[in-house]
């Protein structure tokens, strides 16, 4: 019962500021109500243009073909399997921040996880534009789909790891967005209940499947989300320990390697809390939520990403040492020469990813640059530029000089269209997060209300008060009150 | 689905609701439900709801899903159009472990939400009379029936001393019905009762 309920004074409160159940229903759906501010029609434009720069990008590459990128006989993978690891690792924070924490009953949690799914499923669609566009004939990319055809029926091969990515992210994606979606339920009823227009009825009506807040179904709730997050827990893990299959059962220097798989899953939420981190500090000061994601929670991902960016700074030097002690000559050939020597084409890219991504991250190690927001914004915008690096070191540098020394000369950089379908992905992802950001709560709402009695700031005031009375009097109190009514 | 008398009483904190959940089933009085903003933990029990048992269900989809993955590419591979791929065996089974893996976890988790769509019956479009407009925001809400041998006036005066806020009486459909939230729409019964 709740006059049972404690948490130590030693934990900060998760949700500042004097509220209760109903204040905590204002604050977050005051922004979904009010007209968006100039802000969000600034930065919905921006994000509106690129994806127009983008789609007009890829309306190139369908109609005059993959001739459109620079993409060539030796650098095959480019910007566009870059860009796919890139956001698939982004879209790794999500599902990792509501199913492994619930799991570890991490209280900080609730705060985040909403925006962060939202995040997962726009990044894992961002990631999705690329493989299918790099097919070159795109309208053919239901051939990947096993289904009995006509054409045989002639099957997609299942032994082969490029297969097993369509598995794993079309999972991925359909797995994440039903988490989110359950867990949003709840939030779009209270909405639905305390809408005034005609409009808002009829589409919270709608998307909140006629939730009734009934003890039954709140309890099938708790059971599918639990179990949700014990399936999606491997689940997140295999996502990316597949994608590194695409490289780790090749043959080619740099990528046969067996560290890869947990090396990218810990790459993978190391840039995808840094992706929530950029998220979160502009949402939480445009939508004034100040309060629900405080500085504590920021604090805590970034604990996240220096554990993470270590394990990776681990994986970096591992690698480079196995490369020089497994006395595989092309193996040390391909990060001697194309990756550590910072003279070699590319080796401008292997010295950024090192900063961006090994050293940069250990000033973390400061509580005071971890609480400080203006800093871990830039942080967060470095990792990400410098998990871009990470990615494209390991696929152009693996590559762009094979066994055969005459194809050395080429030098791959990408077309303006490369780089345009790169900017539509962005913009994809940023409309999706501005409308997300306008039409749903971008907080828990029913989950923060669950917690709020536990680690509200206001009740953890009363707790302290409560801790110092005597038992006898808590018990006439506290019990008998209640026991009164 | 029929339509009943419900007496519907809010509380506005649950130190107060689980001592009258309590005091109202000693009583002998049938609650028909209980809404709340948020899970309350143990209030399932304090009503004495028996547990779930979806994690069954989503097991058992979950097995299904592994059996699917690994007949298909099995006689796929082996009878229906057996590739010589390199010279591999026909049927790899490590090959086949990252699909199996993810269909099983396709399968249990797609079956799970519908099936918790279906048990609690909800669809976009579904629409269900509800008790409270505040029940998703700050109140929770207990939902009495109304039998033949139920004195109304006493429920009232018992929910009265037992602490809610706000007690009032409604005649409701107990069921859901293909609706829009932005209407109010009459029922097949009871012309005069508004939904």
């Amino acid at each position: 019962m709740s006059l049972l309920k404690y948490e130590s004074q030693l934990r900060e409160p998760l949700v500042d500021g004097d509220k209760d159940y109903h204040q905590v229903t204002e604050d977050i759906c005051r922004p979904i109500e009010a007209k968006p501010g100039r802000l969000w029609y600034i930065g919905f434009s921006i994000a509106v243009c690129l994806l127009l720069f983008g789609i007009y990008s890829v309306y190139r590459e369908v109609t005059y073909g993959t001739g459109e990128w620079n993409l060539n006989k030796t650098v095959g993978w480019g910007w566009d399997i870059t860009n796919f690891v890139w956001w698939i690792g982004i879209g790794h924070a999500g599902t990792l921040i509501s199913a492994i924490l619930l799991l570890f009953r991490q209280g900080w949690r609730t705060g985040v996880n909403r925006a962060a799914e939202a995040m997962t499923i726009f990044a894992v669609i961002c990631a999705g534009q690329f493989p299918i566009f790099h097919m070159g004939r795109v309208w053919m990319f239901f051939f990947v789909l096993p289904y009995p055809n006509s054409r045989g029926p002639v099957w997609p091969n299942f032994s082969s790891p490029l297969m097993w990515d369509v598995f794993a992210v079309g999972t991925y994606f359909t797995v994440s967005l039903l988490f989110w979606y359950t867990g949003l339920l709840p939030d779009l009823a209270t909405l639905r209940d305390r809408a005034r227009t005609k409009f808002r009825k009829m589409f919270y009506g709608v998307t909140s499947f006629g939730w009734s807040g009934s003890t039954k179904h709140w309890q099938r709730h708790e059971s599918l989300v639990l179990v949700l997050a014990g399936i999606s827990t491997p689940l997140v893990l295999s996502v990316h320990t597949i994608v590194s299959f695409d490289f780790a059962t090749s043959v080619v220097p740099g990528w046969h390697t067996t560290i890869f798989p947990p090396y990218f899953v810990a790459g993978a939420i190391f840039s995808g809390f840094a992706m929530v981190q950029s998220l979160l500090i502009i949402t939480r000061k445009v939508l004034n939520l100040e309060d629900y994601i405080t500085v504590g929670h920021i604090e805590a991902m970034n604990k996240v990403i220096i554990l993470t960016g270590s394990i990776v700074a681990c994986a970096y030097l591992t690698e480079l040492f196995v490369a020089w002690y497994g006395q595989n000559q092309y193996e040390w050939w391909a990060f001697r020469q194309n990756r550590a020597n910072l003279f070699s084409p590319y080796g401008w890219a292997y010295y950024g990813m090192m900063f961006c991504n090994v050293v940069s991250p250990q000033l973390f190690w400061s509580r005071k640059l971890r609480r400080n927001i203006a800093f871990t914004f830039f942080m967060s915008v470095l990792i990400n530029v410098g998990m871009w690096f990470e990615r494209f070191v390991i696929i152009v540098t693996s590559i762009y000089r094979d066994y055969l020394p005459s194809a050395w000369s080429t030098y791959y950089s990408p077309t303006i269209w490369e780089v345009g379908f790169y900017l539509g992905t962005l913009g994809l992802f940023f409309t999706c997060f501005f409308l997300f950001a306008k039409y749903f709560p971008v907080i828990a709402v029913a989950e923060i209300k669950a917690i709020l009695k536990t680690s509200g700031e206001n009740y953890k005031k009363k707790m302290t008060e409560t801790e110092k009375m005597d038992a006898e009097k808590f018990y006439i109190e506290e019990v008998e009150n209640a026991s009164a009514h | 689905m029929s339509i009943k008398k419900f007496v519907v009483g809010c509380f506005d904190d649950e130190k107060v609701l689980f001592p009258a959940i309590k005091n109202i089933r000693r009583a002998g009085y049938k609650i028909h439900d209980v809404y709340t903003p948020f899970p309350v933990h143990g209030l399932d029990h304090a009503m004495g709801i028996r547990e779930t048992s979806l994690h069954t269900a989503g097991f058992i989809f979950g097995i299904i899903g592994t059996a699917t993955a690994l007949g298909c590419m099995g006689w796929i591979f082996t009878s229906d159009w057996p590739l010589n791929i390199g010279g591999k065996p026909h049927f790899p089974l490590p090959a086949f472990i990252p699909i199996t893996f993810e269909t099983t976890v396709l399968f249990a988790s797609v079956g799970m939400v519908m099936t918790f769509c279906y048990l609690c019956q909800m669809m976009p479009g579904v629409k269900k009379h509800h008790f409270h407009p505040r029940a998703t925001d700050d109140l929770f809400v207990m939902v009495i029936e109304c039998t033949e041998k139920t004195n109304e006036t006493e429920v009232i005066s018992f929910l009265q001393t037992n602490g809610a806020i706000e007690i009032n009486v409604q005649e409701a459909e107990t069921g859901w019905w293909f609706g829009r939230y932005d209407k109010q729409q009459k029922l097949y019964r009871h012309e005069e009762v508004g939904y």
